[in-house]
């Protein structure tokens, strides 16, 4: 193990690792400790300059007023309406995709896999003034589909090279049992590799809304409305409105944090694993 | 009736002949498709926008190479450019910062566990949000920042409103999320470090600096080439702190490309679609020489297997 573990060093050693833990700790999340705090000051406090002792009382106000008095509850339905579908069509035509390109051998697997993987890469500005286009041609600009249909096609190429690389693993002699057996192609997909996927589901599940939740360019270039944009572009728009009300700001900034926060809390295991794959050999 | 076993005879063998050729492809369509549409033509197609002039509405008017030439003489565009490169030299700290961490947490003492998640924290906050927190933290008069720096110099320093240090507090807030995603890359790693290689140096004498130079870092090799493609590609691609934190400003010296262009095609600044395609082709160009890089290097692992 590097470094070298620390139960084998001296005892003062020791304690002041584990006194270092929690300072470290404390001045890393500091901006974050922050706007917790501020969260739940009445404007009271900040107007008479008490912005870093406790709070006079805890104004949980401040919460009610940002969700019911600034909507920010509408904000917060779109950004699920758009990335629950998402994470869906993601994980689906990846399957789908990860499935042919783990499995088959054929001309140009390699060469459409690595333009999945390119793809993957490109700015989001090369894309912009087409796809907005695209969209506005549709009759989708400014509608949730016009986000989900692009975040399912983005996303799939990252989503395939996580895919494909998962079913790659896989002990190819299950599949050419069947194979020989006669089984259909589309029975081996759905009876043999699927059930298998399910850690890569889960995995790529949390990932996919956790990206498509923080997304904050597509949601200002595809949506104008309060009845269809999503919480990054709602709140950076509230932003504007609360000019420095910083108890109202750090409030909706927690509010819009805590679905992905709470997503990788539950599912941590499957988020870490789907972050690191290719990290190790 | 009978004719239909007939109808259906030459169709099946058809099918029977190249089912292996074709089963791929009929797997692939619907993603293939998705990604054709909404990545793979419109990067053609904004290399076609960045030749016209075109407002959004009105005919497009061809122009040749005039946006580029353009965009020779636009001083915010060299200003962007500079500050795209300042952003992907100094994000770049986010790999050894991100190791260190990982070093320093890689113990086994009770709580750890929660103590890497917590650090690992600001990654799943949105972009939006962690600007927001550091507008906050280098807020004029009250902030932290400011005043740590009066107690430190005796005048406090609004960074967002200075034209000068403005990008470095932005690139600050991008590198916090950036090192917790290098990091917990790194701790994954070091937890599948050979332990009888580190043992066998031990033996030998090897300790500190030249353990990890030596002996640590050429295990971790993959996945210091994830953080590196991640943080190059997280640098070209900040958008959501600028639009944020400055919105381009003080004076637009904040500026980078991926906010420049979206100014210049979409914002009450603009409506140059044009011009703002010619800018993503820039950006797009730049990427492409890193994503070759990294691309031809995981095709050539590929082979390798």
């Amino acid at each position: 193990m590097f470094p070298r573990p620390i139960a084998q060093r001296s005892a003062v050693a020791q304690w002041s690792y584990s006194a270092m833990l929690p300072i470290a700790l404390i001045l890393w999340l500091l901006p974050l400790l922050g706007i917790a705090l501020t969260s739940i000051k009445p404007s009271s406090d900040l107007a008479s300059g008490n912005y870093f002792g406790l709070p006079s009382y805890l104004a949980f106000e401040n919460y009610w007023s940002v969700l019911f008095e600034y909507d920010l509850w509408k904000y917060i339905r779109n950004s699920f309406v758009v990335t629950i579908p998402t994470v869906v069509g993601a994980v689906a035509l990846s399957c789908l995709t990860g499935f042919a390109l783990g499995i088959y051998r054929f001309k140009g697997n390699l060469l459409i896999f690595f333009m999945f993987v390119a793809g993957n890469f490109v700015p989001f500005q090369i894309l912009m003034v087409p796809v907005r286009d695209l969209t506005l041609d549709l009759g989708i600009y400014d509608t949730p589909q016009a986000l989900i249909l692009f975040h399912i096609a983005f996303q799939t190429g990252f989503c395939t090279l996580f895919m494909r690389n998962f079913i790659a693993a896989l002990p190819r002699e299950l599949i050419e049992a069947a194979r020989v057996e006669g089984v259909a192609d589309w029975q081996i997909f759905w009876y043999i590799v699927l059930p298998l996927m399910k850690p890569a589901i889960a995995a790529l599940s949390v990932l996919i809304f956790t990206f498509v939740w923080n997304d904050f360019f597509w949601a200002t270039v595809l949506t104008t409305s309060a009845d269809t944009r999503p919480v990054t572009a709602g709140l950076s728009s509230l932003n504007g409105q609360w000019v420095a009300a910083w108890h109202l700001v750090s409030a909706g900034s927690i509010v819009a944090a805590l679905p992905p926060v709470a997503m990788f809390f539950l599912m941590q295991k499957h988020f870490i694993a789907g972050l690191t794959l290719g990290a190790v050999k | 009736m009978t004719a239909l076993p007939d109808a259906h005879g030459p169709k099946r063998s058809w099918w029977k002949s190249n089912q292996q050729r074709v089963t791929p492809w009929l797997f692939l369509a619907p993603g293939l498709f998705m990604f054709a549409v909404y990545v793979i033509w419109p990067i053609a197609a904004s290399f076609r926008f960045s030749f016209y002039d075109w407002d959004g509405l009105s005919p497009m008017e061809w122009v040749g190479w005039g946006n580029y030439v353009e965009l020779w003489s636009d001083r915010n565009f060299i200003i962007s450019l500079k500050n795209n490169i300042v952003w992907l030299v100094l994000y770049m700290l986010a790999v050894p910062a991100g190791l260190g961490l990982a070093i320093f947490l890689n113990q086994t003492v009770t709580g750890i566990r929660l103590y890497k998640s917590l650090f690992f924290f600001p990654f799943v906050i949105s972009q939006v949000v962690v600007g927001l927190m550091f507008a906050w933290f280098y807020a004029p008069n009250f902030g932290l920042f400011f005043q740590l720096t009066e107690w430190l110099t005796g005048t406090g320093t609004a960074v967002l409103a200075n034209p000068e240090y403005a990008t470095y507090g932005i690139i600050v807030a991008g590198l916090w999320p950036q090192i917790a995603y290098c990091m917990i890359l790194y701790l994954t790693g070091l937890n599948n470090v050979a332990p009888d290689q580190i043992e066998a140096a031990r033996l030998d004498g090897a300790k500190g600096l030249k353990m990890l130079w030596y002996v640590v870092l050429p295990q971790l090799r993959p996945a210091t080439f994830i953080a590196v493609v991640v943080t190059v590609i997280g640098a070209l691609r900040s958008f959501d702190l600028v639009s944020i934190m400055t919105n381009g400003g003080p004076f637009g010296q904040t500026r980078v490309l991926s906010f420049y262009m979206y100014e210049r095609a979409l914002s009450e600044y603009g409506f140059r679609m044009g011009y703002g395609a010619a800018i993503a082709v820039v950006l797009f160009l730049i990427m492409m020489v890193f994503i070759t890089g990294f691309v031809w290097k995981m095709v050539r692992d590929e082979r390798g297997h």
